[in-house]
């Protein structure tokens, strides 16, 4: 990595504003020209359990978060205690002075399981199962500690400004800690009041408040802060560079590619994109009248489902975004828009299963029910994104997947991506292309919306098109739409979806299928979000000269066998990365390409892969010394 | 040219049992639609799953056959789509209020300006007589092992509680009644629901056409005693005429008292009519303007492939 590579994290009660802090730290560091790789971690509470927020900053790309955390900025006694492990030597601790004394006990959210282990830490070390505990195993470590207290700088503010209300304003704890962490890495302030003002654009008393607290806080790190080795004082900023959430890809993708239809039920991670879209209803249309999104929230997933399909047989195209959950209520529908060769793109935003799962935690659990979603045979895509900017791109070509194929069409997202704050270039909208394939503005002559045709698509009406009257039926039915139950229309008819399978490797271009970052004795085969920290992980290890290949695999189903097969023809070693327990991509690969995978590493812990986890294993692969299953754990 | 009423008829087969009450109601919806005159390729039949689910192809118009339940999700898709498009849902009893409950009661809040029909016969037909929601408790059609252990669903006080703006019961024998009714429905602004009583000969040896004629009532004179009557025969008016709330409750309370009516008078025409609650479509455009005029179906996506939306907007507010 470059000169800086910088981790900080802000944790704190559900509710406290961590998220805000840390988009506002995101904010200014990309601001000053960083690259910035965010992730978010919360529980499926509304308001108290621990959340936390790690950013890391770099002047180089980076596409992951790693283990240690460079500066952890705390204004709760949980945070110290979840996180003060992540911090090395060399590191700091920024924390409230008044939570000395804090006891395990005194926190009611640390849960049994956790509390168990770190009081065997402490024991074992000989402290006291206080805050000043741990923070003495932090400093023996040699870790910075930067105490305050948080509570006195706002009563030394509300003096100085004469504002008794400041006093007890601890809603403010987390302006002061992202204000703290600045003044210590002598970042620039102005960047976070911009910010606070445009947060409370509408309440300016409240704003001036929040500036007055930046302002003290930010000054009383930079004078009374013992030195930090640490400093973040700009680079230069890239061109074209935007700061994005997780969903933004995928929502804005939708737009962009003329998705004019989104019905979704609310549903961790998934909800995040269809609220984005309803917000931004109204589309701005070159040379033309106004456009816009209907979105709508249905009473469950089955209706979303029904919606889209019904919307999308107008010639609409549409779209619903939804997780593990909500798709399992999708499934019987799914077959529907398969038997009728319905053009439908389901944005699957995967999460720790099975069941609820982990509600709000990461995985890569629903490969394999994506891949074989629905009864009975019938062709689909499924297609994997690895980040958020290819997922702008990948949302364009799913919707040209499902017009020109007429299938559905899952987008495998997941949660890992939808809590990300990464910086990226900015997306071009002249990149994505837009391909109806067969579908009708006029009909002429007899229509038959199901005709046998040479490659098994047949031109494409819609409901309300002149003389393009044609009928659906989830029933087996002949080329008008209509029932049917011979034996000799049904032969042709599954044939006719059938073929659609091998057209999708034929047709669709290698490099959409498959994106290989070279091919070397050992090679990593995974799919979807593990890209970002297999990227990073095997940058670190070529730094070491040891060379590592990676093939993405997006098109999963139907599976690119031969081109699978031709790119891992010269690999000795092959290591399955994902986030799930069975490793389901390893179990496609093996079905459709006779090889054994070599090693599988395995996540599913909930908690999403850092570059350092990466690194580890490949190292243990490279040096003999890793199991077949390689299982990580990193991450509170 | 003037279309006629055999022009909404295919040719498919129609392999419904001899004597279904099914029949009246295909028959009258062809007959609705050609007296409006509605284009063939303007409207579209959305059906669910079961005997009543294969209407949408003995009518040639478009013609959605969907899930069991679903009907109501797809048909709203469509209308909300492409609004300029007439749509009529149907499905049996069983199917949209058994399985298909919470959609029923969903479409009832958001009042999307279309007609759903319900062949309500109180038993599965398809899957050879199981008791659907419409049967009453206690009652054995034949081929149930022993008497019906539920309680049944009230249609009409369903809808009405729902938020249906047009609450109407036909009669599958009835079928000029029917017709009208079904004309109404659908030029009604807003959500129509039809609760269609329709005799399964095969498998309802209770509600038969018989029953429903009141021959077992006519036994010991020559005098006729059907069962049904006519709401719009009696001084009962089910419109809602100006928006207050006294009003609108006192209509609601009506109609769901009317619905109670079953046994040897059994009401059938309109029993509740809300014009003044918006539709769906209203609620659309008091946020997107132009949504009738330049709906999703209508709207341009794209210029030779290169996509016309333009985001640049939201991409600079991203900028660092």
């Amino acid at each position: 990595m470059g000169s800086i590579d910088f981790t900080w994290l802000i944790g704190g009660p559900q509710g406290s504003g961590v998220d805000s802090g840390a988009n506002v730290f995101s904010k200014v560091c990309a601001e000053m020209g960083y690259n910035i790789f965010g992730k978010r971690e919360f529980y499926s509470n509304i308001k108290g359990e621990h959340s936390y927020f790690a950013v890391r900053v770099s002047d180089e790309e980076i596409h992951s978060n790693v283990n240690d955390v460079t500066l952890m900025a705390s204004f709760d006694a949980e945070t110290i205690f979840r996180h003060f492990n992540e911090v090395p030597k060399g590191g700091g601790i920024i924390y409230d002075s008044d939570l000395d004394k804090t006891t395990t006990d005194e926190v009611h959210t640390l849960d049994n399981y956790f509390k168990e282990r770190l009081h065997k830490e402490l024991e074992s070390k000989n402290k006291p199962f206080t805050i000043a505990g741990v923070l003495e195993i932090a400093k023996e470590k040699g870790v910075n500690l930067y105490s305050v207290s948080f509570r006195e700088i706002l009563s030394t503010l509300a003096e100085k400004t004469e504002n008794p209300k400041l006093k007890g304003l601890v809603r403010m704890f987390n302006v002061l800690a992202v204000s703290l962490s600045l003044g210590l890495i002598k970042m620039p302030l102005d960047p976070l009041l911009q910010s606070i003002d445009s947060i409370f654009s509408k309440k300016p008393q409240i704003a001036e408040i929040n500036k007055q607290a930046a302002n003290f806080a930010y000054d009383y790190a930079k004078s009374k802060f013992s030195s930090f080795q640490y400093a973040l004082t700009g680079t230069t900023k890239q061109p074209d560079t935007i700061l994005v959430q997780g969903h933004f890809g995928t929502s804005i993708g939708k737009m962009v590619s003329g998705c004019r239809f989104q019905s979704y039920y609310p549903i961790t991670p998934a909800s995040d994109e269809s609220v984005y879209l309803e917000s931004h209803e109204l589309l701005e249309i070159q040379n033309d009248r106004p456009g816009s999104t209907i979105v709508i929230q249905t009473e469950d997933e089955i209706s979303a489902m029904g919606m889209m399909i019904g919307a999308a047989l107008t010639g609409t195209r549409s779209s619903t975004s939804t997780s593990g959950p909500g798709f399992a209520l999708m499934t019987e529908a799914l077959g529907w828009a398969g038997i009728n060769e319905v053009p439908i793109v389901i944005t699957l935003y995967q999460r720790s299963g099975p069941s609820t799962g982990l509600p709000t935690r990461h995985g890569q659990d629903d490969l394999l029910f994506a891949v074989y979603a629905g009864h009975g045979d019938f062709p689909k895509i499924v297609y994997a994104s690895g980040d958020i900017e290819e997922s702008f791109y990948d949302t364009g070509r799913c919707f040209n997947y499902a017009d020109v194929y007429q299938i559905p069409v899952i987008h495998m997202m997941d949660k890992f991506l939808s809590s990300s704050v990464v910086t990226c270039k900015k997306f071009d909208p002249q990149k994505i292309s837009i391909d109806r394939g067969l579908l009708l503005d006029k009909v002429e002559g007899v229509y038959k919306r199901f005709a046998f045709t040479d490659d098994g698509i047949s031109p494409r009406s819609r409901l309300g098109l002149d003389n393009g009257i044609f009928w659906n039926t989830g029933d087996e039915s002949d080329e008008s739409g209509h029932i049917t139950e011979d034996p000799q229309v049904r032969i042709k008819m599954m044939d006719k979806r059938m073929s659609r399978l091998d057209l999708v490797t034929k047709r669709i271009p290698s490099d959409e299928q498959v994106v290989s970052f070279g091919v070397h004795d050992y090679t990593v085969i995974s799919w979807g979000s593990t890209k970002g920290p297999i990227l990073d992980a095997i940058s670190m290890l070529k730094k070491e000269g040891i060379d590592i290949g990676f093939i993405q695999i997006k098109l999963i189903h139907p599976f690119p066998s031969d081109y699978v097969q031709s790119l891992l023809k010269d690999t000795k070693t092959i290591i399955d990365i994902e986030a799930n327990h069975s490793g389901q991509l390893g179990k496609i690969f093996r079905q459709n390409i006779s090889r054994e995978i070599d090693y599988f590493v395995l996540k599913y812990t909930g908690r999403g892969m850092t570059s350092t986890e990466i690194y580890d294993s490949l190292k243990k692969i490279v040096e003999n010394k890793a199991n077949k299953r390689e299982v990580l754990s990193h991450g509170a | 040219m003037a279309l006629k009423l055999a022009d909404y008829k295919t040719e498919v087969h129609n392999d419904w049992c001899p004597g279904c009450g099914d029949f009246g109601i295909v028959n009258a919806l062809q007959m609705a639609l050609a007296e409006m005159g509605i284009e063939r390729d303007k409207a579209t039949i959305f059906s669910g799953i079961g005997c009543s689910g294969k209407t949408s192809h003995f009518i040639n118009t478009y013609g959605v056959h969907t899930l069991h339940g679903r009907v109501l999700t797809f048909a709203q898709g469509g209308k909300l789509a492409n609004p300029e498009m007439t749509v009529v849902a149907v499905g049996g009893d069983g199917d949209g209020l058994g399985i298909g409950a919470g959609h029923f009661v969903a479409a009832g809040r958001r009042n999307v300006d279309m007609t759903y029909i319900i062949f309500d016969n109180g038993v599965y037909g398809l899957t050879k007589g199981q008791a659907s929601p419409t049967l009453k408790l206690g009652e054995k059609t034949k081929s149930l092992p022993s008497p019906n252990t539920n309680y049944n669903v009230n249609p009409i006080g369903l809808a009405v509680a729902s938020g249906f703006t047009f609450v109407a019961r036909g009669y599958s024998y009835d079928v000029r009644h029917l017709k009208d009714l079904i004309i109404k429905a659908v030029r009604h602004k807003g959500l129509s629901f039809l609760d269609v009583l329709q005799p399964c000969p095969t498998y309802n040896d209770i509600n038969t056409r018989d029953w429903y004629a009141g021959v077992d009532l006519a036994q010991e004179s020559m005098e006729r005693h059907s069962r049904i009557y006519k709401l719009e025969d009696t001084h009962f008016d089910p419109t809602v005429h100006y928006n207050d709330e006294t009003e609108v409750n006192e209509k609601l309370s009506q109609a769901l008292i009317k619905s109670l009516e079953w046994g040897n008078k059994i009401p059938i025409g309109i029993f509740y009519q809300n014009e003044i609650i918006s539709q769906y479509s209203t609620r659309l455009t008091d946020k997107i303007p132009n949504y009738l005029e330049n709906p999703p179906a209508k709207q341009k996506i794209s210029e030779n492939g290169v996509p016309t939306t333009d985001v640049s907007e939201i991409l600079d507010s991203l900028r660092v």
